[in-house]
């Protein structure tokens, strides 16, 4: 991996929000993020699993600079910008950008799309009015809208294609990152498989890296070149993607796959009911996070938090038992 | 007999058909899963055989009879009667299906007391054992919880033990894990397979997964734009699916492309209200569409245990599926 | 490849006017607030006297179609010999003017405040909103009676008071707006697009508060007129000779028993006006809210 082709690297991210637990009462610290570390590169996917609460929505926050971390480091293209400042910020902005989850709330409702696009040309660079309407058609032409459908407003689009607009709006600035946050989540089918379609073209074309935040395992395994797995702020597993599918080595990761849906009765994996649910991030369980829903559990999980150990092939697992369970 | 025979259901707002002419029947006992996409009509359907259709939609069908009754010319008294008590529903999002103002102990036992009546102690009993029967843990201090300070998956159950409250011959689940994590998913899918099969319910699964169907179903019907393009048992409609929209689907998946560089996927997008072709349905979008398929709309055509909406069903499957 | 409506679906105006265009009465309130508009527009040419020339002749006379001294008094006269009909009419104007005035200002500096008090939260927040509890705190009409008094009477200074006594209803409207949309995603969008707060704040948030507000500002139309009329009738208003419906009202009020015109017919243009604004409000909110949509 050359150093060069490096474009986001997180190290140790951890941001924890006070929260406040009645009225002269001390307040509490939710660790929604704890401690996250990844590099990645020009042209690759890094795929984010896990289920609601984990801090998957609050890492996309920390990469996109909408909030600051409360300890760690982020770098962008080598440059340090953990504690970027305004103008510093505004420079930063062409090289990170977001696609959100529902289609039907992250566009402006009161815009028309031709002018949602724009809009990051406007803010950003010195082009006219005419250069940048030639530019958001372009772009909508390019992701497979009808360029003279400019003027219309979002609610005259299906779910669908307003995600398209929202990953051409992310691209109007060709950012070298791209954070998608279950970008396909709400979509159908069909529709999934045409988005994904495209987002691979892009890549493709334009070596844009993607960090793919999504519970959906089908997906990740198609599109992902690399797959963090977090539980409660931590990250359980670390692989690239073939590793991790052939080999989960996490119990986590193991009752995720499990736990997948199939069609081929084949490939279904023993079914095991995790029971319980994901603990509040308010007070997380001592030890392991996961010791509690645990199938293999023992004191030591209980007590000690496990460390993420690498296992050589690019695998990290955090589990204490992770050597017997095989 | 079966306990549920729709024939020929339409639902219609204004000159919109939101479902044409679907017919299901279900056996006692049986779990059939309703697959399809938005503006398939699928939920549409559920609503209706519930009778929660209200103005300006209108409901018809030939055929419509719960456990030999007739709901088509029942008194409006006997079937909300019914409703309830022999026909439960569950749906999606469960943090907008629970009344916010009031406790999970007070929903619970005005749904028993209008059905079975008693005095409050021994409803609150009941309800009690209700959470118990769907796995809720601590169940005691959650009946004095409020739905906001339950989290999705502990609404999502609440809901479920008040479907089954009056004991239901029959539960349709209309997304019921769409909105929940995969491992909550899990849990409720094994839930209601448990109670399906302790209570003898028949289960209808409305769902736009096709992984869920797989694993829960027995027999599938597959929705689009409205009617029923094909209808099948599991898993032949999954390795040998007939109509071309199945195996788009199929094909669409993520798990049928491991491997492959794209996605197969099929263009365009579901007709909307102004632009229902002629023909079949599907025909702007199919790969094999024949002048016949533009011009005419296919019956359902083949035996009982399968059809297809088809006149050209797939016999072959050219496109060969990447196992995963 | 994508299938969207070929033909253009209609735009969002023309959407609003497709349904508030169902609404009866609605309907009936846009009619009388064109009429009135009319009226005010093009009072010196349908008006039958001056609103000033009084006819000595003709005092306090009753409406009739019956010429007095070779002229029509359709509505009377009042007690100096004004010709009521020509007065009312003007008074149109003055109406309308009070109730353009009161709410533009009014909404201009509410909008500010609460975007402000939105978007920046704390001790921003805190202030602006104690501030309008204080004067939410106070009788309405009391409050514009002690601007009035402090800036001395007459119309403009009224228009002024009237404008400070709506102010906090617009401010919590925008601020209660404002704390909504801010947690929906097409902020965060614009945020990562770089965009400052002042562009958040009037180009991407604003527009989308605009429903409410526009139901509130046709609902202050009313609220200022009767505000005005109030104020008049107190003689803090429009001073005399100004036609002013309400300061019209409080130089007749001796006459109710025997003049019934003069103290009625101000009155009823009040009520009238008023309704066709709460009526035309009503409508818009019905309108404007997704909720009620089919």
């Amino acid at each position: 991996m050359s150093e060069s082709n490096i474009v986001l690297q997180a190290k140790a991210l951890a941001k924890h929000y006070p929260v406040s637990t009645g009225f002269l009462k001390p307040k509490a610290l939710a660790r929604a993020l704890d401690g996250v570390s990844f590099t990645l590169t020009a042209g690759k996917t890094l795929a984010v699993v896990g289920e609601s609460g984990c801090g998957k929505s609050t890492l996309a926050r920390q990469l996109t600079m909408i909030e600051p971390p409360t300890s760690g480091q982020l770098l962008l293209g080598g440059a340090d910008v953990t504690h970027a400042d305004a103008a510093l910020k505004r420079q930063l902005r062409q090289q990170v950008q977001m696609v959100f989850q529902n289609p039907f709330a992250s566009l402006n409702p009161r815009k028309k799309i031709g002018l949602a696009l724009e809009e990051p040309l406007a803010i950003n660079t010195s082009a006219t009015k005419v250069e940048r309407s030639a530019r958001a058609r372009a772009m909508m032409a390019r992701v497979g809208l009808r360029p003279e459908h400019d003027a219309r407003y979002p609610h005259m689009f299906s779910g669908g294609q307003r995600q398209r607009v929202a990953i051409a709006r992310a691209l109007m600035l060709a950012p070298a990152i791209v954070v998608l946050d279950e970008p396909v989540s709400a979509l159908d089918v069909s529709i999934q498989a045409q988005v994904l379609n495209l987002l691979m073209d892009l890549q493709d074309e334009t070596r844009v890296a993607y960090v793919f935040i999504s519970h959906n395992l089908a997906v990740v395994e198609l599109i992902a070149d690399e797959v963090l797995v977090m539980y409660l702020g931590k990250v359980v597993e670390q692989a690239p993607k073939h590793t991790l599918f052939a080999a989960p080595r996490h119990p986590y990761t193991r009752a995720l796959l499990a736990s997948t849906p199939r069609i081929d009765a084949a490939s279904r994996q023993a079914r095991q009911v995790l029971t319980g649910e994901l603990p509040s991030p308010l007070n997380p369980p001592s030890g392991c996070a996961f010791h509690k829903r645990c199938p293999f559990a023992v004191e030591r999980c209980r007590v000690e938090v496990p460390a993420l150990e690498a296992l050589g092939g690019g695998q990290q697992v955090a589990c204490h038992r992770v050597a017997e369970l095989g | 007999m079966a306990l549920l025979e729709v024939e020929n259901l339409s639902v219609a707002f204004g000159a919109f058909k939101a479902v044409d002419r679907v017919s299901v029947s279900v056996d006692a006992g049986e779990v059939v899963g309703i697959v399809g996409e938005s503006g398939s009509g699928k939920s549409v359907t559920a609503l209706a055989l519930m009778g929660l259709i209200d103005e300006p939609g209108r409901v018809g069908a030939t055929r419509l009879s719960f456990d030999g009754r007739d709901l088509l010319t029942m008194r409006e008294r006997d079937r909300r009667q019914m409703l309830g008590r022999d026909i439960a529903m569950i749906f999606q999002d469960p943090m907008t299906s629970l009344n916010p103002c009031f406790t999970v102990a007070f929903q619970l036992m005005e749904t028993l007391r209008i059905h079975e009546g008693g005095s409050t102690k021994a409803l609150r009993a009941r309800a009690l054992q209700l959470l118990r029967d769907v796995d809720i843990p601590d169940a005691e201090r959650r009946l004095d919880a409020y739905p906001h300070q339950l989290s999705g998956g502990m609404s999502q159950r609440v809901m479920v033990a008040m479907a089954i409250a009056c004991n239901p011959r029959l539960l349709i689940a209309d997304e019921p894990t769409t909105a929940l994590d995969v491992t909550i998913q899990a849990q409720m899918l094994a839930l209601l397979l448990k109670l399906q099969r302790e209570r003898g319910m028949a289960l209808v699964l409305i769902t736009h997964d096709l992984g869920v169907v797989a694993e829960v179903a027995q027999r599938v019907l597959v929705m689009y734009a409205g009617q029923v393009v094909e209808t099948a048992q599991v898993p032949q409609i999954f390795e040998a699916p007939r109509h071309p929209y199945t195996e788009a689907l199929l094909s669409a998946l993520p798990e049928h492309n491991i491997g492959q560089r794209r996605l197969r996927s099929m263009g365009g997008m579901v007709p909307g209200a102004f632009d229902r072709p002629a023909g079949c349905l599907l025909a702007p979008r199919c790969a094999c569409a024949q002048p016949r398929c533009r011009a005419e709309q296919p019956p359902m055509i083949g035996d009982a245990g399968a059809q297809a909406r088809c006149f050209f069903p797939l016999t072959q499957h050219a496109t060969a599926r990447v196992q995963a | 490849m994508s299938a969207v409506l070929d033909q253009a679906p209609p735009s969002p105006l023309k959407e609003l006017w497709r349904d508030f265009r169902r609404n009866r009465g609605a309907m009936i309130g846009l009619g009388v607030i064109v009429a009135l508009v009319l009226c005010a527009l093009l009072a010196d040419v349908i008006a039958p006297y001056s609103p000033k020339e009084q006819f000595t002749d003709a005092v306090l006379k009753a409406p009739s179609l019956q010429p007095i001294g070779g002229h029509v008094f359709l509505l009377g006269t009042d007690p100096v010999g004004r010709d009521l009909l020509s007065r009312l009419i003007h008074g149109t104007r003055l109406s309308l003017l009070i109730g353009l005035v009161s709410v533009g200002l009014s909404l201009s500096f509410g909008v500010v405040l609460g975007l402000l008090a939105g978007f920046f939260r704390g001790g921003v927040e805190f202030t602006i909103m104690r501030l309008m509890d204080i004067m939410l705190a106070l009788p309405s009409l009391l409050l514009a009676v002690a601007v009035v008094a402090i800036l001395g009477p007459g119309l403009m200074n009224a228009m002024d008071a009237i404008a400070i006594v709506m102010l906090p209803h617009f401010v919590r409207l925008t601020r209660a707006a404002v704390v909504v949309e801010l947690s929906k995603d097409y902020v965060n969008a614009s945020r990562i697009a770089g965009a400052s707060n002042a562009r958040l704040m009037f180009d991407t948030v604003l527009p989308n508060c605009a429903a409410p507000l526009i139901v509130q500002a046709t609902l202050g139309f009313s609220t200022a007129i009767l505000d005005a009329a109030a104020l008049g009738f107190l003689g803090l208003g429009a001073q005399p000779p100004t036609p002013e419906w309400g300061s019209m009202l409080a130089s007749a009020l001796e006459f109710i028993q025997s003049a019934w015109w003069v103290v009625t017919l101000p009155g009823l243009a009040i009520l009238v006006s008023v309704l066709a604004f709460n009526l035309m409000g009503d409508g818009l909110r019905d309108a404007l809210d997704p909720k009620l949509k089919r």
